[in-house]
């Protein structure tokens, strides 16, 4: 007989490398951030729009993966809770320019509209 | 040439001047039945397949450094078939019992070592789990034993029972599990290709692909264009630079994974541990040396490196499961381009492109893949149709939202 | 043998022990210096071929005099005697040996050396197939590895910090004390490491001069003017070890290492150094020659012999030969015959040469073709026939500019054809990393000084330093010329290239007849490089040899990448203080010190340690208080602490649209002073947690996750607000720290909370429904929230109060409660009554189950949009033949049964093909008293009252189960509305 369990399985993430230059709070290490992905992840389709199926499976799943220059999501949550988007290169690491992810979303919308 | 005992008893005699080079090196021919990208395990061993197993012989692999420089060069050698879904499972098991009569099949000795994989528990939920797990290996024709806290201080009585923060509670083993020489294996697949007659070509790098009406009809390398109505992309860790020159975005982000070992001591370790409540995992080998890792830098990345937040994460999972590896020291660290997909799971499959073929996304567990993968992909190059054993592994799959996920992270490859 | 002129024996004299024999050194020896001063010369065995080697160089290059150090758990295997310290009372051992190290039974494997060249073993052991992992691999692994650890817990502790500087000097030869003193004169803050315990590098092996008084005078004068600046830091015994991303380097400090007595002190401090910029002053390593029988004992690389000489005044016997291409070895020959060792003779391979002396016989254009002695050299023999009697032998093949730390983040170093040497390439200034000096490539210390002045002047002003007046440094003059004679063989006896792992040249040309011509292929199929020393004394011999096999110039080679660690690093100093208790922090809940107080059991939840149960006198199992908690609870009343359920404030006027959106569920238009559940779904439609949100007001909003998720959550409500949302009004905070939060459940729990809250609150069902909530004050005036809601099944509430009031309140509810035998109850306790509820929980959101799976699929919005719905509308997930969540109970009621189970029809074999699902949680009932289980079947909604099998292959058991609602109890929710 087994006892009944209600905590999930231990397991925790965390840390990770380099230095970003956070655009309010200066340099920071990244072991402060968590890495989510790809900055198109802010493209979020219409839910209600035309062919919305496949742009979501596209939005959710296809990424273009760069070797070079890539904008990509982290997250300062040792740090100030801000989402940035990092522009960094995949193969020497450099770090090309960090923006908060906020003000391009915000741009975005205005744009759109 | 067939190795054997004697025949180095024999060699050894007269001055070892009889041994042969176990490849040529050809130039490409202009044109092959069968085209495989990579010369990495997966791509070596599809090539093998191909010519041993499904006869078809006028194939190259084009490798655009050296044989075996991929991921197969650069892992932490561990063989399982330890997985939970059915869709991945008996895949799994499939390369098991490949690996298992793999140097007979070969006639190398990749050192195919069984001494078992042990995933170790620290709660009952995880506990759980891995009843569920072990059950549905039992049921795809795997093995597997749940150890309890007893059981592990016989067999691993250097674990940390009594100062643990997570206290070790028992283990999922699977005996039929272990390691293997990892560059032997590229050699004896090479090996035996070439024996058949396919071309493994080195130092050849594919720069575009010929598409005409949606379809593909070769590549263009720095060694000239190649012509073949089949070419098998098989490139892990480099998928999405490769396949973007034929226009096709992939579920996959690169990662690097981060990979270690130490100086060569005395035999201390019986087989693979795992640590169920850090990231670490551990094995020895012949030489020595403890060879271990833990989880992926978590960025993408296509530098063969990473930094040294996760060394020390590792290190302190190894601590913690292990506090008496402390005076061993870590001898070298590397790192390796892991296809990192949506869903932890990897892709065999057809493109939207006749013709071109596509093998990837095996995250950071590719290796244990090795023949099950190069036997699949044989046979969907030869046959047309998916192995029984990997029919999931659709490049597709999501738009209908087949899901493979292991671990239920989702959509966030760095999470698998 | 020692100098006893030289001023090392006038210091503290040391005892120690070889071996197991008390031997005598001095204070400022390495191990290595005090053994050849013992003239011990059988220091260690190969690794192969169990061949007898003595100590080869006097650096962390070492390949032979491995030794283990310590006794018992301190223990230290595979440390090179050349980078110990000496210390009263040190113990240190020969290892990879079996019987003695002067006779080591597996030398016996060298006889056999002509069978077991590079790779043999993928050639043979194939058969019988079990044969491998049962006689072979064991075999080979027991010959293999090299030393010996304890087993246990490494009982030292290590520290890790952090260091930030402008500059980061390494290496504090000649080069690097000009670099640090010329940019520490510019008021940058430097940073000046050195792997030694000594400073001055090279400086202290050489007889030379630099201004006019001996060179390693001049290094300490300059050391002592350095220690006076407040901007430079100087660390030695300090390894860089690794070059990592955007200017971080990490370094290994000794701290204790050296001392008699060093328990109570951390052993070593793993620095991450932050440097804006870094002078790499790593000097050069000498490589050795490949001829016949190059291994043995009391066969030493050139310069090293000259270390031990001028440094340590420490010596093998009494003759000596020099053995060279290049004019390193005729500095040797100089250096010994100084203090007094007869040189008769210096072996130079170049044609052209002029000796430059003739105080010892020269046999220039020469070679040495075979060496006697198996246990410590005696005789050479030349190319011309000579013999020549000898008690040591110095060989230089030249020198390598230390490049290993260039290479970690991808230089790839150029070879320089006029010097023999792999140099950083040009590209090295990229990552902010300035080679100066031997490491630079240059060799002769007068070159070497003028252009490291130059470089540093230049480095200074480009990086907008102030630069101060260059002050000229004169010093002997030396010269530096190499040739390409890599190699000598004769016959067929056998030459090492890489002494460790004992690669010899035939091994080489194997490899190359095998078809293993490129480096990496080399690398790895002979084993060349792969030792503790990652072959910094033979890399580039392996390439030499090779690349005449190939034909090809080495340039073209390449070489194969060095990876960190320049040096191995103890895993114990990687982890640090993370380990044993400490290998991740312990949150403890509000009312950890009561719970304490009542005796308790925790468990660990995440990072939390919550309280699973608690025991009452006399019971004996966990079991019985469980079942005890749990009975109690649903009679009358029981209190459980459930802070560790994430908290998230939410608050803003588009508060509510947030909410629609972050939830599959409808939340807009919730009622101010209500409760709802919420299922919350990853974008790719899988729901991932679960939990209620309270409205407090129009604009304010308090949410609940599970404890596991309550990081995740919140990190996805921020994705949301801050890049789906950011025109919105929203504010978010986590609360999970502030508030201290108590299920109150049971028939009774009304009557107990109408104890505590204040008057005039009206708890009544009328008043405050099943999912009401408020904000009120209790136990006079303690600002509290009350929410009425049921995980249990129970009339239950949750009540929260800043967490300062947690234990207390915990304490005042037992206390109010005595009136109706109110309990505590724990994690067990609440996970049976959610079974026995229907509730899912961790093992059922596993994130690999969707809404539909949970029969929860009509709760997902379709008139607006949400995270994860338009997903989880893909037809996979909406299949007919879908796992839904159900409950299973025995049919016999007395078996129990196992989570984890698989679930097959009646009949079935337990294989893959017939899987229908899986037992998620099972629990003992005492309610109900039998086992009970949540779990997933194909269709389980249409099949209600059917009769499966429990399979459980692990322990060969199988069990009938009956398919019945997820609801063991109450299934309409009257209690719950009571």
């Amino acid at each position: 007989m087994k006892k009944a369990k209600a905590t999930n399985p231990i397991c925790i993430r965390e840390l990770r490398i380099m230095i970003i230059k956070h655009p309010l709070l200066g340099p920071r290490d990244s072991s402060e951030f968590v890495y989510k992905g790809d900055a198109s992840l802010l493209d979020r389709p219409k839910w209600n729009g035309q062919k919305s199926e496949k742009k979501f499976y596209e939005y959710g799943y296809l990424r273009k993966n760069p070797a070079g220059s890539h904008r990509e999501l982290w997250y300062h949550e040792q740090g100030d809770r801000s989402w940035l988007v990092v522009t960094r290169n995949t193969i020497s690491h450099e770090i090309e320019k960090v923006e908060l992810a906020r003000d391009i979303a915000r741009k975005k919308k205005a744009k759109a509209k | 040439m067939k190795y054997s005992g004697l025949k180095i008893f024999l060699e050894g005699l007269t001055g070892n001047k009889g041994w042969k080079p176990l490849w040529r090196n050809p130039e490409p021919k202009p044109k092959y039945d069968i085209i495989i990208i990579g010369g990495g395990g997966h791509g070596l061993a599809t090539a093998y397949y191909l010519s041993n197993t499904f006869n078809i012989k006028n194939v190259a692999v084009i490798e655009k450094g050296w044989l075996g420089s991929g991921n197969i060069g650069r892992n932490t050698t561990i063989i399982r078939s330890n997985y939970l879904l059915p869709e991945n499972e008996p895949f799994y098991e499939f390369s098991m019992k490949l690996w298992e009569n793999l140097e007979k099949d070969f006639n190398y000795n990749a050192m195919v070592s069984q001494r078992g994989v042990m995933n170790i528990f620290h709660s009952d939920s995880q506990r759980d789990a891995f009843v569920r797990r072990g059950n549905a290996m039992i049921m795809s024709g795997a093995d597997a034993v749940i150890l309890d806290e007893k059981d592990l201080k016989k067999m691993t009585p250097f674990l940390d029972f009594d100062n643990a923060r997570f206290p070790i509670k028992g283990a999922l083993w699977q005996p039929r599990g272990g390691s293997v020489r990892h560059d032997a294996v590229a050699w004896g697949y090479a090996k035996g290709a070439d024996a058949k007659g396919v071309d493994i070509i080195q130092n050849c790098e594919v720069t575009g692909f010929i598409i005409k009406n949606g379809r593909c009809l070769g590549v263009e390398t720095n060694k000239g264009t190649i012509k073949s109505t089949k070419i098998a992309s098989c490139v892990a860790g480099s998928s999405s630079k490769v396949m973007s020159k034929a226009g096709i975005k992939l579920p996959i982000e690169s990662h690097v994974l981060q990979a270690f070992v130490s100086e060569g001591l005395k035999p201390v370790l019986p087989g693979v541990i795992t640590f169920g409540a850090g990231h670490f995992y551990v094995s020895q080998s012949n030489k020595g040396g403890l060879v271990f890792g833990g989880d992926i830098d978590g960025y993408n990345s296509y530098a063969q490196r990473g930094n040294l937040p996760v060394v020390e994460d590792v290190c302190e999972g190894g601590m913690a499961i292990m506090p008496m590896i402390g005076r061993a020291r870590l001898l070298r660290m590397w790192g390796g381009i892991m296809d990192m997909s949506m869903d932890g799971s990897p892709f065999i499959d057809k493109t939207d492109i006749k013709g071109l073929f596509f093998n990837g996304g095996w995250c950071y567990g590719g290796f244990k893949a090795t023949p099950a993968s190069g036997y699949c992909y044989a046979h969907l190059l030869a046959t047309g149709k998916p192995h029984k054993t990997a029919e999931s592994f659709l490049l597709k799959r999501f738009e209908k939202g087949l899901i493979i996920d292991e671990k239920g992270q989702g959509n966030q490859p760095n999470l698998h | 043998m020692r100098n006893i002129r030289h001023p090392i024996v006038r210091g503290k004299k040391i005892t120690f022990t070889f071996n197991g024999k008390r031997m005598r050194g001095f204070q400022g020896d390495t191990l290595a210096s005090a053994l050849i001063a013992n003239n011990v010369k059988v220091v260690g065995r190969s690794f192969k071929y169990h061949r007898p080697r003595g100590i080869f160089s006097a650096g962390s290059e070492e390949p032979n005099a491995l030794v283990e150090i310590g006794r018992g758990a301190y223990q230290e295997p595979n440390t090179k005697a050349t980078t110990v310290e000496l210390f009263d009372g040190l113990v240190a051992n020969s290892q990879n040996y079996r019987g003695t190290v002067n006779f080591d039974l597996m030398a016996i494997i060298g006889l056999f050396s002509r069978f077991l060249g590079a790779g043999f073993y993928y050639k043979t052991f194939m058969w019988p197939k079990s044969f491998w992992e049962k006689i072979y691999e064991p075999a080979i692994r027991s010959s293999a590895g090299l030393g010996r650890l304890s087993m246990k817990p490494d009982p030292s502790r290590y520290d890790k910090g952090f260091l930030h500087c402008d500059f980061l000097i390494v290496g504090s030869g000649v080069s690097g004390l000009i670099a640090a003193e010329q940019i520490a004169n510019s008021g940058a803050r430097v940073l000046f490491l050195e792997e030694d315990f000594k400073t001055g590098g090279r400086l202290n092996s050489e007889d030379l001069i630099i201004n006019q008084i001996p060179c390693s005078e001049w290094a300490e004068k300059c050391v002592t003017r350095l220690k006076k600046l407040e901007n430079v830091r100087i660390l030695t015994r300090t390894s860089l070890y690794g070059s990592f991303d955007h200017g971080i380097y990490g370094a290994l400090e000794k701290k204790t290492d050296h001392l008699s007595k060093n328990q109570d002190k951390p052993r070593q401090i793993l620095w991450k150094i932050y440097a804006k910029h870094c002078v790499l002053a790593s000097g050069a390593v000498e490589r050795s020659i490949v001829f016949p029988n190059n291994d043995r004992p009391g066969i030493m690389l050139s310069g090293a012999v000259r270390t031990y000489a001028n440094r340590f005044g420490s010596s093998f016997g009494k003759t000596a030969a020099v053995f060279t291409n290049n004019d390193d070895g005729w500095k040797t020959a100089n250096d010994l015959s100084n203090i007094g060792v007869k040189v008769v003779g210096v072996i130079d391979t170049r044609k052209n040469i002029k000796p430059p002396s003739d105080k010892y016989p020269s046999y220039t254009n020469n070679s040495i073709v075979d060496t006697f002695g198996r246990k410590g050299i005696t005789r050479i023999k030349l190319k011309t026939g000579k013999i020549l009697k000898i008690d040591l032998l110095a060989v230089s093949g030249g020198w390598g500019s230390n490049v290993h730390l260039t290479c970690h983040k991808g230089d790839k170093p150029r070879w320089d054809e006029n010097l023999l040497n792999f140099a950083p390439s040009k590209d090295i200034g990229k990552q902010n990393i300035t080679p100066v000096g031997a490491a630079k490539g240059i060799f002769a210390l007068d070159k070497l000084i003028v252009d490291t002045q130059k470089t540093i002047s230049k480095l200074i002003k480009d990086l907008g330093y102030k630069l101060s007046p260059t002050i000229p440094i004169t010093s002997s003059k030396e010269k530096y010329s190499c040739a390409p004679d890599w190699y000598f063989s004769f016959g067929k006896k056998s030459a090492w290239v890489d002494l460790q792992n004992d690669v010899t040249k035939k091994d080489i040309e194997l490899s190359f007849k095998e078809g293993f011509r490129s480096v990496e292929h080399l690398k790895r199929y002979t084993t060349l490089g792969m030792a503790t020393d990652q072959g910094k004394t033979s890399n580039v011999l392996g390439l030499a040899i090779m690349s005449d096999l190939e034909k090809k110039h080495i340039s073209e080679l390449g070489t194969t990448v060095f990876r960190p660690p320049y040096v191995p690093v103890a895993i114990g100093a990687l982890a640090g203080r993370s380990r044993g208790k400490d290998f991740k922090p312990i949150r403890l809940t509000p009312s950890h010190n009561f719970a304490q107080k009542l005796g308790a059991v925790f468990v660990e939840a995440g990072n939390w340690l919550r309280a699973q149960w608690f025991p009452k006198e006399g019971e004996r199992t966990w079991r019985e208080s469980v079942d005890r908690e749990v009975l109690q609870t649903r009679r009358s009343v029981g209190i459980c602490d459930v802070t560790t359920l994430g908290k998230i404030d939410i608050q803003g006027r588009d508060a509510a649209e947030f909410l629609n959106m972050v939830y599959a569920n409808a939340f807009a238009k919730l009622p101010i002073n209500k409760v709802r559940y919420g299922l919350m779904l990853r974008e790719d439609g899988i729901s991932y947690d679960d939990g209620t949100t309270a409205r407090f007001s129009e604009t304010h909003f308090v949410m609940t996750t599970t404890t596991a998720n309550a990081v995740l959550v919140y990190r996805n409500l921020e994705f949301v607000r801050q890049c789906l949302m950011p025109d919105h009004d929203i504010h978010l905070i986590s609360t999970t720290d502030s508030w201290a939060q108590f299920a109150v459940a049971g028939p009774n729990s009304r009557k107990l909370l109408q104890k505590v809250v204040d008057k005039p609150k009206d708890l009544s069902n009328e008043k405050f429904p099943f999912m009401a909530c408020t904000e009120l004050t209790i136990c006079g005036g303690v600002s509290a929230r009350l929410f009425r809601i049921s995980f249990s099944g129970e009339l239950a509430y949750e009540i929260a109060v800043p967490t300062q009031y947690g234990n207390s309140l915990f304490k005042t509810l037992l206390v109010a409660g005595k009136e109706f035998n109110a309990i505590p109850y724990g994690t067990e306790a609440l996970g049976v009554m959610r079974i026995e509820k229907g509730h899912a929980a961790g093992n059922e959101l596993n994130g690999q189950t969707t809404a539909q799976n949970l029969g929860m699929s009509k709760l997902i919005s379709k008139k607006s949009d949400c995270i994860g719905n338009k997903l989880s509308e893909r037809p996979e997930f909406n299949k007919s033949d879908i796992k839904i969540m159900m409950g299973f109970q025995p049919t016999n009621k007395s078996q129990s049964i196992e989570a984890g189970s698989h679930l097959i029809k009646m009949g079935a074999k337990p294989v893959l093909e017939n899987d229908e699902g899986w037992l998620s949680s099972v629990a003992f009932s005492p309610i109900l008293g039998h086992s009970i289980a949540l779990g997933f079947i194909k269709r389980g909604d249409l099949r209600l009252g059917e009769k499966v099998l429990a399979v459980n292959p692990l322990k060969n058991k199988k069990v009938e189960v009956e398919i019945v609602s997820p609801h063991f109890i109450d299934p309409e929710g009257v209690k719950l509305r009571a």
